[in-house]
């Protein structure tokens, strides 16, 4: 930038009441507002159509995104309510677990094992993380960093719940087009419903936690019981997760709580902006394809990827998509300083 | 005179470490009236807050409300059974707008019932209208700015209306003075004139003696987290342990 010289930025006219309300005059105005979204659900929605352009090998990692962006949907939910989470893979795990139970040993389909593991596999979860919601900061995340590993261990030395080996040979989905297909309607669906429940006023006594917990203790409210709800709320997506995973590959071992599925949706958050959660859907769909184009790259493939991390943590910490808002929203320009003087 | 008690303390102590932040102090409050604490830095008066607010739990003694002991009770319980406190560093949402910072208080227990249409009422409306009886202009931005971008006077009084939304019965405030310019305070006074004759009690810390003696009928001071004097403010300003542990125990010795 020349000396003398300052970056302004204003909103454009669409957007210039407040950060949510928009002053609407054209059709060319509500295209410019819906486009970006418009695309992003059109374009999800037509993905699993293309199965003959794309190849079925790159449909599977669409759906892995997908799963991913689940899981980072939930992190986000987590986040929002200053719950910092290490441990999605428990989440993620515990939903795997459930609807293999369900499959094998009673014998449901995946319509019935599905729906009900989530909701078990939810609950499961809010419980054994209740006694803990009270600590904060590192120290839940700690926590919520060793219950997969924790549970690992247990299902390795127990043997329960095929040990090991875990469950194999369990119902088949109807095809990878369908299950690319639930996917990414769940997502959507998630997504928005997210999006609205913010708005409410329920939501917005969870933010409220994220912002200060002793204010809402003052204001009335049990923060433990809140964030209880929340867990759970954040719970069903990462299970859901987890057991439509579960059935696509037909096995649930103790691979679902795998150090990864915590980790990718941490980082598709980190990439697409903490807090947003159309941003943790948009990092999963950049970061899944990215690490799996680096395959070709052989044992570098984790270097690169590192590095790309760097970059975005230290370069652009606000992540992808508030910078994409804030691009798409404001006019830049360069104005002299002496303007400001007169 | 068979005044009703309102809120007994006996024999609160609190340790933190080896420091005796509060030291066996009791006090009542009746219904109809309102204490002021004062004493210099240090001398306990927020923990003793804290201890009656739940915030913190007490080593020993009791808090009796109502007749029912709620010693170390649980913060948002205490808010329910209508004990509302503010805090002296604020402590609002900053990333909301300012009205909504009280639609969590709104959505307690307590409110919620009180609510016109039941828990379907307009809690927006009744958040608007408690800036307003704090001194948030109702025609101007200022209700609908994001919190972090209000000045302090404005987040000490959105503190207040935080208290207030929340219909207590005793209201406890710590230092809502501190950090107010004079026409601030001098324009939030009658607004706790105003609480006082709806029939609330009201607990007061305050280090600005002036205002608070014309809010409150009875003081208490404390110093190293003893009680040193209870009375009507013009008796405790007269005291000698009052005088020395402002103006230190020098003064005496020199005169």
């Amino acid at each position: 930038m020349k000396a003398g010289h300052r970056k302004e930025r204003i909103d454009r006219g669409i957007k210039v009441r407040a950060d949510e309300i928009f002053a609407i005059s054209s059709y060319r105005e509500i295209l410019y507002l819906m486009g970006p979204r418009l695309l992003a659900i059109m374009g999800l929605l037509l993905f699993p159509l293309f199965r003959d352009v794309t190849g079925a090998y790159w449909q599977t990692v669409g759906f892995i995104a997908c799963i991913i962006a689940l899981l980072a949907l939930s992190w986000n939910f987590l986040f929002s309510v200053g719950l910092v989470s290490l441990g999605q893979a428990f989440f993620f795990g515990v939903g795997a677990y459930f609807t293999g139970y369900f499959n094998h040993f009673l014998g449901l389909g995946p319509l019935f094992s599905i729906p009900l593991a989530t909701v078990c596999g939810a609950v499961l979860c809010t419980i054994v993380i209740f006694p803990v919601l009270r600590l904060r900061g590192i120290y839940f995340a700690l926590i919520t960093f060793a219950l997969p590993l924790f549970l690992m261990r247990i299902i390795e030395a127990t043997g329960y719940l095929g040990g090991t080996e875990g469950i194999s040979g369990l119902q088949r989905l109807p095809g990878l087009t369908f299950s690319v297909y639930v996917s990414v309607v769940v997502v959507l669906a998630v997504t928005f419903i997210y999006l609205r429940f913010f708005d409410t006023d329920y939501g917005l006594v969870l933010r409220a936690i994220h912002d200060n917990d002793m204010s809402v203790l003052a204001g009335g409210l049990s923060v433990q019981w809140y964030k209880a709800q929340a867990v759970f709320i954040a719970a069903l997506p990462a299970t859901f997760a987890g057991a439509l995973m579960t059935h696509h590959y037909r096995i649930v071992g103790m691979p679902a709580f795998a150090m990864e599925y915590s980790i990718l949706p941490l980082t598709a958050a980190v990439v697409g902006g903490t807090g947003t959660f159309a941003g943790g859907v948009l990092g999963a769909f950049i970061l899944v394809p990215f690490s799996e184009m680096l395959r070709a790259f052989g044992t570098l493939r984790i270097v690169m990827y590192s590095a790309l991390l760097l970059l975005f943590v230290v370069g652009l910490p606000e992540g992808i998509y508030r910078f994409a808002q804030r691009k798409y929203f404001q006019f830049e320009r360069i104005v002299p300083l002496e303007e400001e003087k007169q | 005179m068979n005044k009703k008690e309102l809120l007994k303390v006996t024999g609160l102590c609190k340790n933190f470490g080896g420091v005796k932040a509060v030291d066996n102090v009791s006090f009542t409050l009746y219904e109809g009236e309102s204490i002021g604490v004062i004493g210099p830095n240090g001398s306990g008066k927020s923990t003793l807050i804290n201890l009656i607010t739940g915030f913190l739990k007490p080593d020993s003694g009791t808090v009796l409300y109502k007749g029912k002991n709620i010693t170390g009770i649980a913060p948002y319980k205490a808010v329910n059974i209508g004990i509302a406190r503010s805090f002296q560093m604020v402590r609002p949402f900053y990333n909301m707008e300012a009205y909504k910072n009280l639609i969590v208080p709104l959505y307690s227990p307590r409110v919620k019932k009180q609510l016109k249409g039941g828990s379907y009422g307009d809690r927006d409306e009744v958040a608007i209208q408690l800036l307003e009886d704090v001194g948030f202009e109702r025609e101007s931005q200022i209700p609908y700015k994001m919190t972090g971008s209000l000045p302090h006077g404005y987040l000490k009084r959105l503190e207040l209306a935080r208290v207030l939304s929340l219909e207590p019965d005793l209201v406890v405030l710590d230092e809502l003075f501190s950090g107010m310019s004079m026409s601030e305070v001098a324009s939030t006074v009658p607004i706790l004139e105003r609480i006082l004759k709806e029939g609330r009690n009201m607990i007061m810390i305050e280090h600005r003696i002036r205002e608070l003696f014309r809010i409150v009928n009875k003081i208490i001071c404390l110093n190293f987290g003893k009680k040193i004097a209870e009375g009507t403010p013009v008796e405790v300003m007269q005291m000698k342990e009052v005088k020395e542990a402002y103006l230190g125990s020098e003064a005496d010795s020199i005169a």
